[in-house]
This record gives structure tokens, sequence and C-alpha cells, in this order.
């Protein structure tokens, strides 16, 4: 039988690297908000004519709107970022470029205060540590007959925010590099990857619960290794065809569901690593005291010894 | 257990005669899926009311004045399935799908309808422009607009055909009124809406030369029946009872959403192809039984998006696409369970239970994790603003695990069970690539 859990200590250092990349890029770069995190308008607008890009940006500049975002989307169509604009700014800009570069038509527009923004943030933080919360007392409970019911519920958490720091970190990078913003479709994202993450390690931990009642054996490192090698096929099975499905929406649909489905797919990949390797492994750690374990060095350290 | 088993697939099979039903006739008076706006095009807006004029304790009173006005103003639109409602206690939410026409539409909502008449007067660098025409009273310069209407307004015909936009003055009206059309006798007055002029039928603006003095009432005319019409109803509407001021704005054109419409339908059909496929391929005729069970699925998820009726949003077809890629899971922990089950020596019918039954646990957490997670995005999207993406997502995805639990426990069930005691069961590598191995 495959020895899983034996490699715990390379699990460990490979999770702690995906933690630190992580942290690293959300400090280094942050998370570029979308507007509705940070207020602003958002406009398509498509020419008849084509115009260059680099044309239509030196015209926004000399209208004024010097932080001014373009993207082209199509032939004569733009995506145009700005501050918020007012009904009468809006209609103004639009007759400026209307009258530089022909008619055009307006496909999207968006705009959102920064009352509205500022409340959005906030919902969406307390959104996320709500459903961490909620998910830490069910699993407490769906696994209360057990010795520590407590363990599983924690580990299970300290998984997910693994998950959630690689993905919002991996972001960070992909907004600094190619200016993707962070929107509600993120959020929605980074939820669906909590509850999909969960969901894998609540089905490896089952089975933990299950062989432990059986008395597989009284090594909980063994029962614990047992129930990865049992569960492997399912889990990478059930992963693969939800990666199927999200590779699909990622080519097939465009950009307005792009961060949703690339959210997706990294935390698939990400939480499928985390509930096989990083979830029991703790349970382990925790079981048997390692903690030492934990700090590279040290390892080095009674490894050498 | 045969017989049981015989009365469950009828009972399933109607379910899914219902559903496919649901989905190509219009059951219930649903004829079609209901789109959100970023799909069908439209406007999303959301006002936030300013009650900082107000007397405190009729704020709520002024929230519901206010919406009712602009529901009257709306219905002058001919909007289908508009909805108009308060968000919180001081924020109005106004979304209208399908509408192309969105400065108009927001013309009407966000502003009061008022209209100004106005005097030609020669500014200082000699060019004419329309400004408002003033009477003072009592000392005070008052313009001469809307605001000083008697009640109602009312469409006529006057001599000639001509469409006629009949209104009276009030007290202070007529003061005013006699005060600037005495003024201006022989000079034209013009009549502006939201800033802009009311254009006649002729594309010029409506500005009649004033031939007498008015004190009590007045008419418009040059307008079209339809202006005029929808002129009248505005006016009569009445005035919007407290400020507001627009937060949150989103209008979509209809040609992004039918793009977005064939290519998720294009995604979703590629998704459950290659699951399918790898159903099949993986786990053989357990595998076939699962992928009928998913179109089961995915024709009961459909029907009751179609019937309850769920908004299906960009974020909700995605929610959907991806519960396609976890319903199978259900599927997926049992027959691991059957082939251990197999494994172990077991006949067929002794594995399909005991594979049901021992992943059963597991499916039952996993799910209500998942469900967790998409009660609380409901919640957060009943607290936000720009609520649709999360809600969407979430309300098809709650739909999805509970239709999947559903459709992977008891559909495949009960078409494994049919396998038992025939022929067929004894072929094991129908059941399991890799029995032999072990």
């Amino acid at each position: 039988m495959l020895n899983i859990t034996g490699k715990r200590p390379l699990f460990l250092i490979i999770s702690e690297i995906i933690i630190l990349i992580g942290i690293i890029a959300l400090v280094v770069f942050g998370l570029k908000p979308g507007i509705e995190f940070s207020s602003g308008s958002m406009l398509t607008i498509s020419f008849e004519q084509e115009i260059a890009q680099s044309e239509l940006k030196e015209e926004l500049v000399n209208l004024g709107y010097d932080d001014v975002i373009i993207q082209r989307t199509g032939a004569g169509d733009f995506f145009i970022r700005t501050q918020e604009l007012t009904a009468p700014e809006r209609l103004a800009l639009e007759e400026d470029l209307s009258a530089r570069f022909g008619s055009l038509t307006e496909r999207e527009f968006y705009s959102v205060s920064s009352m509205v923004a500022a409340e959005t943030v906030h919902n969406a933080i307390i959104a996320v540590g709500v459903a961490a919360v909620g998910i830490l007392l069910y699993i407490t409970w769906a696994f209360r007959r057990m010795p520590k019911p407590f363990h599983y519920g924690v580990c299970a958490i300290i998984a997910l925010v693994h998950d959630v720091v690689l993905v919002t970190g991996i972001f960070a990078i992909l907004g600094a590099i190619m200016g993707w913003e962070i929107n509600l479709m993120f959020i929605t994202g980074v939820l669906a990857v909590i509850g999909y993450s969960i969901n894998n390690t609540v089905v490896v931990f089952d089975r933990i619960r299950e062989n432990q009642r059986r008395g597989v054996s009284p090594d909980f490192e063994m029962v614990v290794n047992n129930s990865l090698v049992e569960t492997l096929s399912r889990s990478l099975n059930t992963s693969l065809t939800t990666l199927l499905v999200v590779l699909a929406l990622l080519l097939f649909v465009g950009a307005s569901i792009q961060n949703f489905a690339l959210v997706m797919l990294i935390g698939i990949i990400v939480g499928t690593y985390s509930s096989l390797f990083v979830a029991p492994t703790l349970l382990i750690v925790w079981e048997r005291g390692e903690w030492g374990n934990l700090i590279p060095l040290r390892r080095a350290k009674t490894e050498e010894a | 257990m045969a017989k049981r088993n015989t009365i469950v697939l009828f009972i399933i099979l109607a379910i899914f005669a219902f559903a496919v039903c649901a989905l190509v006739y219009p059951l219930f008076d649903r004829e079609e899926m209901r789109l959100g706006l970023d799909l069908q095009g439209g406007i999303h807006m959301v006002y936030q009311a300013d009650f900082s004029d107000l007397e405190p304790g009729t704020e709520a009173e002024a929230i519901d004045g206010a919406i009712a006005v602009i529901e009257q103003r709306i219905n002058v639109l001919g909007v289908t399935e508009p909805l108009i409602q308060k968000q919180g206690s001081d924020r109005i939410l106004v979304e209208l799908p399908g509408v192309s026409e969105a400065e108009k539409a927001k013309g009407l909502i966000g502003e009061t309808a008022l209209l100004e008449f106005r005097e030609l007067v020669e500014g200082e660098g000699g060019e004419f422009e329309w400004v408002p025409a003033t009477a003072t009273i009592d000392g005070k310069e008052k313009m001469l607009t809307s605001g000083y209407f008697k009640e109602n307004t009312y469409v006529g015909q006057g001599s000639l055909g001509k469409i006629l936009l009949y209104f009276e003055w009030n007290e202070e009206g007529s003061e005013i009124s006699g005060e600037v059309t005495g003024r201006l006798i022989g000079q034209p007055l013009a009549i502006f809406l939201s800033g802009e002029p009311l254009l006649g039928d002729d594309g010029q603006p409506i500005a009649p030369i004033v031939r007498s003095q008015i004190t009590d009432r007045g008419q418009v005319e040059g307008l079209s029946l339809r202006e005029a019409t929808e002129l009248s109803q505005l006016l009569n509407a009445g005035r919007i009872p407290v400020p507001l001021n627009p937060v949150y704005e989103q209008t979509i054109s209809p040609i992004l959403g039918a793009d977005f419409i064939d290519m998720s339908l294009l995604a979703g059909l590629i998704g459950v192809i290659l699951v399918m496929l790898f159903m099949i391929i993986y786990y053989r005729l357990p595998g076939a039984l699962a992928s009928l069970a998913l179109i089961f699925y995915g024709a009961v998820v459909l029907a009751v998006f179609k019937l309850i009726p769920v908004t299906l949003t960009l974020a909700g077809i995605g929610g959907f696409v991806l519960s396609i890629g976890m319903a199978v899971d259900a599927n997926v922990l049992i027959f691991e369970r059957m082939k251990e089950e197999f494994a172990t020596g077991r006949t067929l019918g002794a594995a399909i239970e005991a594979g049901f039954n021992r992943a059963w646990m597991a499916i039952r957490d996993s799910n209500v994790t998942t469900i967790i997670v998409c009660v609380i995005l409901i919640w957060l999207g009943s607290s936000i603003v720009e609520s649709a993406p999360v809600t969407g997502f979430a309300v098809t995805l709650l739909i999805g695990v509970l239709a999947s639990m559903f459709s992977a426990i008891i559909v495949t069930r009960t078409l494994l069970r049919l396998f038992v005691g025939t022929p067929l069961a004894k072929k094991t590598r129908l059941f399991s690539a890799h029995r032999e191995k072990k």
C-alpha cells in the first residue's frame, strides 16, 4: 500500500512554500480591486470606424481622464474604466468621443459609488468569515463522536486558508502582470472553492472516521494513510470531472466569467492537494504533537541527527 | 424488492417526463426561462434616498411614495416585468429588463418630471439662450414650472385635429404665469423637460409665441399623440417626495447576453459530454447509468429553474455548469465503494447496497458543507447592492446540489438494481475495470 502520510515533511514544506508565495505576492503586489470594491465607472463602447487604442487613450487624457484604463475587446470595441461618472459627465464624455472618432454605441455602462463599494468589501469579508465558522461548526458536529472533533474542524479550516491564500496570491500576481481585477465573480469563485475544497476534505475525514471506528489499526497514522489511499481515486476522479467542466467554461465562455472560472481552476487543483495532503497530515501532526515538523530548519536538523 | 424498484423507476420516469414537458411546453404560464439583466440586457439602478431635508419619522412614507411614483413612471415605458423594490430602509432598486432607451428610462426615474418654461435672452456674447422664465412674487424670484400645475393634465384634440396637452395653474402658478406672460407678449416661451427642450413633430423646440397674458390655464401644442400622452402621465404621476441619487448603475446591451447564452450552452454541453465519457470509460456500465442519471439531473434542474422561476444570470449559469461536474461526485463516491465491496467477493446486489449505504455519510457531510456555503452566499446576496452574480450562483448551485443528491443516489441506484439477477450481473468486467487485478 502507498505510504502517503510518511511523506508528510515533504507535503508540509510544499504547502509552506505555496503559502509563502501567496503571502509575498499579496504583500508585494496587493489585490487590484475592481469597481465593485473601489468605486468607479466602466463603459463598453463600440465605434463604427476602427480606431487605435493609443488615439483613444490620448483623447481621454486630453479630456481630463488621466488614470483611465482602456482595453480593446474587438475591432472598434473598447472597454474604458474611469473614476465614477455622473450622468451628465458620461453624456459629455460620449459626445466628446463621438465628435472626435465618429458615431459610437454604448454597449455597457457600469457605475458604483464609493459608499456601495465600501459596503460590498465589508460584506464580502463577513461572508467568507461566516462561511468558515459555519463549516468549522458543522464539521465539529459531524465528527462529534470521534475523539477530538475540534481537531477535524480546525484542520479543515487551515486547509481552506491554504487554498484561499494561494488563489488570492495568484490573482495578486495576475493583477500586477496583466491588470486583472478582483470583482464579485472572484469572491463568488473563492466561496465556491471553499465549498469544493471542504467537500473533498470531508470525504477523506469521513473515511478516517469510519476506519477508526472499525478499528483498522491502533496507529492513527496508519488509519489516516489507509483512508487516504482508499479515497484517492475517488478524490482524483471527482476533481477531474469538475476540472473538465471548469475548463469548458474557461475556454468557451468569454471574459465575463473568466475570473470565476480561473479561480475555480486553480482552486480545484490546490483544493484537491490540500484535502489529500494538508488536512490529513495536520491531523497526524496535531495528534502526535510534531509541531517541530512545521519549521523547515528544525526539521532539517532533526533529520541530520 | 424488485417490485418496489419498478415503482420507483416509474416515479423517476414520470418526474423526467414532467421536467422535459416543463422545458418544452409553457407549463404554469412559464413560457421561457427568466433571464437576468446581464443575459437579456437592460438597466439595473440603485438609488439612495437623501432624507436630510425630511422631517424625522416620515422616511418610510417618503420611500414608499417614491416607489409608487417610480412604478407609475415605469408603466409609461411599457417595460415587461420591471422590478422596483425597497432595499434596506433607504434605497430603491430598479431593474428594467430589455430596456434599450437607457437615458430615457433613467430620466424618468431619477429626476422629478418637471416642465420648465424658458424665455429667450440675449447673453453677453450676443448669443441667444433659453433661461428659466421667472417672476417676482412677494419679493421672491420664482420659476415658472409644472410644480404649479393643478392636480392633473390631460390630452385632447383642438381644432384642426391638433394634439394639445392641457394644464391648469394653481393659485401661485397663475400669479407667476400672469407676470411672465404679461412681460413676454410677442416673444417665444419654450418648454423644457429635465434640461432639454420639448421637441415637436418637426424636430424643432416647441416655443409658442405668447399672444396674451395667461393666468388660469394653458396648453402645449405640437407634440405627437404618444409624446403628449406620455408627458401627461409623467406629470400626473406626481413628484418623488425625496431626492434620489444613483449609487449603482449597470446598463447592458442585449447583444452581449445573447453571445453568452450560446457560449455557455456550448460549454455546458461539452462539459457534460466529457464528464459522461470519463464516467463510461472509467466505470463502464455503472458509469453509463450515472450518465443517464446526469441527463435526468440536467432536465430536472433546468425545469426547476424555469418553474420557480430562478432568474438565470451569468454567474447562475456558471453555478449550474459547475454543479454538473459536482453532480457525479456522489456517484463516484458510490462506485468506488461498490468496487471495493465487489473486490471482497460480494455479489452485485450486495455490492450495490453496501456501496450506497456506506457512501451515504460522506455524501451527506460533503453536501451539507456546500449547502452551508450556498446559504451564506444567498444571505450575502441579500445584503449587498450588486447582488445578482452572488445570489444567482448560490441559488443555482444549491438547487443543483439538492437535485444531484436525488439523482445520484435514487436514480442511479434504481437503474443499477435493474441489473441485479440478470445474466449481465455476472459479467464483472461491465461493472469494474479493476476487479481482476485484485
